[in-house]
C-alpha cells in the first residue's frame, strides 16, 4: 500500500501539484486514519492534505481518477467472440473441457503465460501485468519516446519469449489453438500499450513539459512555428508571473540613522518639540516607468510581439508602461494592447504600422515631436529592433536627446552581435548613446533583459 | 466528554455539526475529522458568506469547547495577537515595593553587592503574572482545549503569518523572557481566508486545505431547511433554484449562502407561499449588494423564476 501511495505522490507531482515530503507524511497519516475502503473519502483526504490551491485540487482530482482507474486488463478478444456469436458462447463453455481434452496434452507443455492467457483468468492476468510493470519500473517512464522500450520490457517480464516458442510449436501441432493464442497475445499487447500510455500520462507529464519548455526557452523567437506560438505565449506568461513574484514585494525600507528632522518636529509638536517620537528618513523607491519603442517590421515583429506581451503582463511590478510600435512611422499602441487579446492586438498593430520597410530616423522623429515629454528622469526607455534602417538617415541625434532625458536607455537587438554594424545596421552608431545594448532573441534572453531593467529600480 | 466526541467517525462529525445547525458536505466533515485525527489546523478558503466562520462556531458548540477568535487586520502584531507585558502593573509594583527593595538592598555595602543581591531575586518583574495573554496565548492555556479561530488571515501582513508558524506546527509559542509555552491541550485551529492575497507556502504546508465553494442545490436546500424552519418546501426549492440560476450570471458579487438564508427569512416574513415575479423584484436587494448587479439581474428575473418553478414540478 505504501508503495502505491508513493507512486501516487509522484504522479501528483507530475500533474503539477507540489507535494513536499512533509505533506506526503501528513497524507499517509490521514489515509491511515480514514482507511482506504471508501474511494470518495480517500479522494477528499488527498485533496485536503496535498492540494493547497483550487487549481491544484482540480489537477489532483484528475490525477486521482486517472491513477485509480487502471485499464481493464482483460483480453478483449474473447469478449468479441462472445458478441459475435452469443448463442455459441454457452456451447463453447460446455465445449471447452471436451475441446480442451484433446488439446489438453499440448497445454501441459506450454509456458505459464500461455496457460494463463488460455485460462482467461482476468484477475490473474491483471496481477501478472502489474507485477511485470513494477519489475520493469514503469513509474520511471519520462518521455513519450520510451513507450516502446517499456512495453517490450513488460512483455519480456511476463515471459513473452516462452510464449513465442510455444506458438511456433503449436502452429505445427495444433493450429486452432495457436490461432486462439495469437489473438489473445494481440489483446495482451494492446492492454500493455494502454498501461504504458497511462503511466506516461501520470508520471511523464512534468518531464515532458520541462523538456519542451527548455527547448522553447532557447529557440529564436523570430523563427518559431505557428503551432508553437500558443505554447510560447504560455511560457511568456509563466516568465511574467515569475518576475512579478520576484519584484512585487513591498519595497518599504527605512534607512536607520538619518533623522528626518522635519517629520520629527511635526510629530512632536504636542510635546513642545521635545522629540519623544522619532521619524527616520526613508529611502524612496520608485516603481519602474517604461517607455518601449518596438520595431514591428519583418523578422523583428515576432520578438516585439512577445516582448510587448511580457511587458504588459507586469502590472504589479511596473507602474506605467507606454508602448509604441513603428516600422515606417510610429504610433502609440498601449491602449490596443490593454484592451484586446494578444492575438487581436497584434493583428491590429500590424495592420496599422506593419508591412513597411523600417525607417528608424523617421520613427524617432515622430516620437520626438509627439511624445518626448512622456520621458522623465525616472523612465527607462527600451528600444527593440535590429537597427537596420535601409540606409536612411538614422537620426542618432534624437536618440541622444532621449538618452539625456531618461534614466536609462536600453536597446534590445534580436540579431547576433556578429551582425551588428554590417550591411545597413546602424547599431554601433546608436550603441554609443545606450546605457545597455543586449542581444535578445530567445525567451530566456528576454526574461534576463526585462529582469535586469526592473531590478535597477529595486 | 469532549474527548469522546473527538474520536468519532466522519459520519459522527457530520451529524454532530448538523445538530448545531451546520449542514456540512462530506468534504467538510472529512476535513474536520482529519484535523482531529492528525492534529492539524484547517485552512478554509472560499468566497465570502459560505459559512467559513460558522464552521468554527459549530465545531466549538458541538464539542462543547470554548471558542477563541482572533480577527486579523492589517497591522496586527505580536502584542495584540500573542502576549504583552503589563507595563503599568510592572511600574506600580516597583513603586509599591520601593521600600521593600530598600530594605533588602540596605545591607549591601557596595554597589556590586547590591547588584548581586538583586540578581538573586530573579526576574520578578518578568514573570507570568505580568504577562497579558492575547488570543493565541489564551488558546494554548485552555486546559480543556478550545477552538481557535484565526479569521481572515489574508488581511494580516506577511510577517504575522510567519509568527503563526510555530503555533500551527507545534502548538507552542516562545516568549524570550519566559521560555516556551506549550499547549496544555492542543487546540483545534481553524484559519479562514478570502484569498485576498496568496498565503505563503510555509503556512499552507502546515494546514489541511479546505475549499468551501457554493453548495449544491440539494445541500443548500438542507441548509435553508435547518436555518429557516418556517419556510415551506415548495418555496424553498424555488428560491434555491432561483439563486443557482442567479449564480450563473456574471456578477460583481455572487449571492452566497448567508444571503440565501437572509432571503429565506425575508420571504417568510413577507409570508410568501410561492416565488413570484413581483416579490423577487422587491427583495432582490437582499441578494445583490451592488447596483450594477441588480441591473444585470433584473431583466432575467422572470425567466429564472419560471425556470425555478419548472424545476420544482419535475424535480
Amino acid at each position: 500500500m505504501r508503495e502505491n501511495l508513493h507512486r501516487f505522490f509522484r504522479a501528483a507531482r507530475g500533474a503539477g501539484v507540489r507535494v513536499s515530503p512533509a505533506e506526503s507524511i501528513d497524507a499517509m497519516r490521514a489515509v491511515a486514519s480514514v482507511g482506504i475502503s471508501d474511494r470518495g473519502i480517500l479522494r477528499d483526504t488527498f485533496l485536503l492534505t496535498l492540494a493547497k490551491t483550487q487549481d491544484e485540487k482540480r489537477a489532483l482530482g484528475e490525477c486521482f481518477d486517472l491513477f485509480f482507474d487502471q485499464p481493464e486488463p482483460a483480453a478483449p478478444a474473447p469478449e468479441n467472440d462472445n458478441d459475435e456469436k452469443p448463442e455459441a458462447s454457452e456451447s463453447e463453455a460446455s465445449q471447452q473441457p471436451s475441446a480442451g481434452s484433446p488439446a489438453g496434452q499440448p497445454t501441459e507443455g506450454l509456458g505459464p503465460l500461455a496457460q494463463m492467457l488460455l485460462s482467461q483468468d482476468r484477475s490473474e492476468i491483471a496481477a501478472a501485468l502489474a507485477n511485470a510493470a513494477s519489475a520493469a519500473s514503469l513509474s520511471d517512464i519520462r518521455y513519450f519516446t520510451q513507450r516502446g522500450i517499456f512495453s517490450g520490457r513488460i512483455l519480456d517480464a511476463m515471459g513473452i519469449q516462452r510464449l513465442r516458442d510455444d506458438l511456433d510449436e503449436l502452429t505445427v501441432s495444433n493450429p486452432s489453438l495457436a490461432e486462439r493464442l495469437t489473438s489473445m497475445l494481440d489483446a495482451l499487447r494492446e492492454t500493455v500499450r494502454d498501461t504504458v500510455s497511462q503511466a506516461l500520462l501520470l508520471y511523464g507529464r512534468e518531464e515532458t513539459e520541462n523538456l519542451r519548455n527548455e527547448i522553447l526557452r532557447n529557440a529564436p523567437l523570430a523563427r518559431i512555428e505557428p503551432r508553437q506560438v500558443e505554447q510560447m505565449r504560455r511560457l511568456i506568461r509563466q516568465i511574467a508571473r515569475r518576475l512579478r513574484e520576484r519584484y512585487s514585494k513591498p519595497r518599504k525600507r527605512q534607512r536607520r540613522g538619518h533623522l528626518d528632522v522635519r517629520r520629527t518636529m511635526r510629530r512632536n509638536a504636542a510635546w513642545g518639540g521635545i522629540p519623544f517620537l522619532t521619524a527616520w528618513k526613508r529611502k524612496h523607491r520608485d516603481r519602474p516607468k517604461i517607455v518601449a519603442l518596438c520595431d514591428v517590421s519583418g523578422s523583428v515583429a515576432k520578438v516585439s510581439d512577445f516582448f510587448l506581451l511580457l511587458i504588459h503582463s507586469l502590472h504589479e511590478v511596473v507602474d506605467d508602461v507606454r508602448s509604441f510600435a513603428f516600422s515606417g512611422h510610429l504610433i502609440e499602441v498601449s491602449d490596443i494592447l490593454e484592451s484586446k487579446s494578444p492575438e487581436e492586438a497584434m493583428a491590429e498593430i500590424m495592420s496599422k504600422v506593419g508591412f513597411g520597410s523600417s525607417d528608424y530616423g523617421n520613427s524617432f522623429d515622430d516620437f520626438e515631436r509627439e511624445w518626448m515629454n512622456s520621458i522623465t528622469q525616472k523612465t527607462t526607455v527600451i528600444v527593440l529592433g535590429d537597427a537596420r534602417s535601409n540606409n536612411l538617415d538614422p537620426r542618432a541625434d534624437i536618440l541622444r536627446r532621449i538618452a539625456e532625458r531618461s534614466k536609462r536607455l536600453v536597446w534590445l537587438n534580436p540579431e547576433g552581435r556578429m551582425a551588428w554594424g554590417f550591411g545597413d545596421s546602424e547599431m554601433p552608431r546608436y550603441a554609443t548613446f545606450c546605457t545597455v545594448v543586449r542581444q535578445c532573441a530567445t525567451a530566456q534572453q528576454l526574461e534576463r533583459a526585462v529582469s535586469d531593467i526592473v531590478a535597477t529600480y529595486q | 466528554m469532549a474527548e469522546q466526541r473527538a474520536a468519532a467517525s466522519i459520519e459522527a462529525v457530520e451529524s454532530g455539526l448538523a445538530a448545531q445547525g451546520y449542514i456540512a458536505s462530506r468534504q467538510i466533515a472529512t476535513a474536520v475529522y482529519l484535523a482531529q485525527q492528525i492534529e492539524k489546523p484547517i485552512l478554509v478558503e472560499g468566497p465570502a458568506g459560505v459559512g467559513k466562520t460558522e464552521l468554527a462556531k459549530a465545531i466549538a458548540a458541538w464539542r462543547g469547547l470554548k471558542m477563541i477568535r482572533l480577527q486579523c487586520y492589517e497591522g496586527l502584531d505580536e502584542a495584540k495577537a500573542l502576549y504583552e507585558w503589563k507595563y503599568a502593573k510592572q511600574l506600580l509594583y516597583t513603586q509599591i515595593l520601593k521600600d521593600k527593595l530598600g530594605e533588602v538592598l540596605g545591607g549591601a555595602p557596595t554597589l556590586e553587592a547590591a547588584l548581586a543581591q538583586l540578581h538573586d531575586f530573579g526576574d520578578v518583574f518578568f514573570s507570568k503574572e505580568f504577562v497579558e495573554p492575547r488570543p493565541l496565548l489564551q488558546a494554548l492555556e485552555q486546559k480543556a482545549g478550545c477552538v481557535l479561530l484565526i479569521d481572515e488571515i489574508d488581511k494580516s501582513d506577511a510577517e504575522f503569518e510567519s509568527l503563526l508558524l510555530e503555533i500551527l506546527s507545534d502548538f507552542q509559542v516562545t516568549i524570550p523572557e519566559l521560555g516556551t509555552v506549550v499547549a496544555v491541550a492542543p487546540p483545534t485551529v481553524i484559519l479562514t481566508s478570502n484569498s485576498e492575497r496568496d498565503l505563503g507556502d510555509a503556512l499552507k504546508r502546515r494546514c489541511l486545505h479546505l475549499h468551501i465553494g457554493f453548495p449544491e442545490q440539494k445541500l443548500e436546500e438542507r441548509i435553508v431547511e435547518s436555518r429557516v424552519p418556517g419556510i415551506s418546501q415548495t418555496l424553498r426549492k424555488q428560491m434555491v433554484g432561483f439563486i443557482h440560476e442567479l449564480r450563473t450570471l456574471d456578477l460583481k458579487k455572487q449571492p452566497s449562502v448567508s444571503e440565501t438564508i437572509d432571503w429565506a427569512r425575508v420571504l417568510v416574513l413577507l409570508q410568501a407561499s410561492e416565488l413570484g415575479h413581483e416579490i423577487v423584484k422587491d427583495t432582490l436587494n437582499v441578494l445583490l449588494k451592488y447596483e450594477a448587479d441588480i441591473e444585470v439581474a433584473l431583466p432575467q428575473v422572470s425567466t429564472f423564476v419560471a425556470k425555478a418553478s419548472r424545476h420544482n414540478v419535475f424535480g
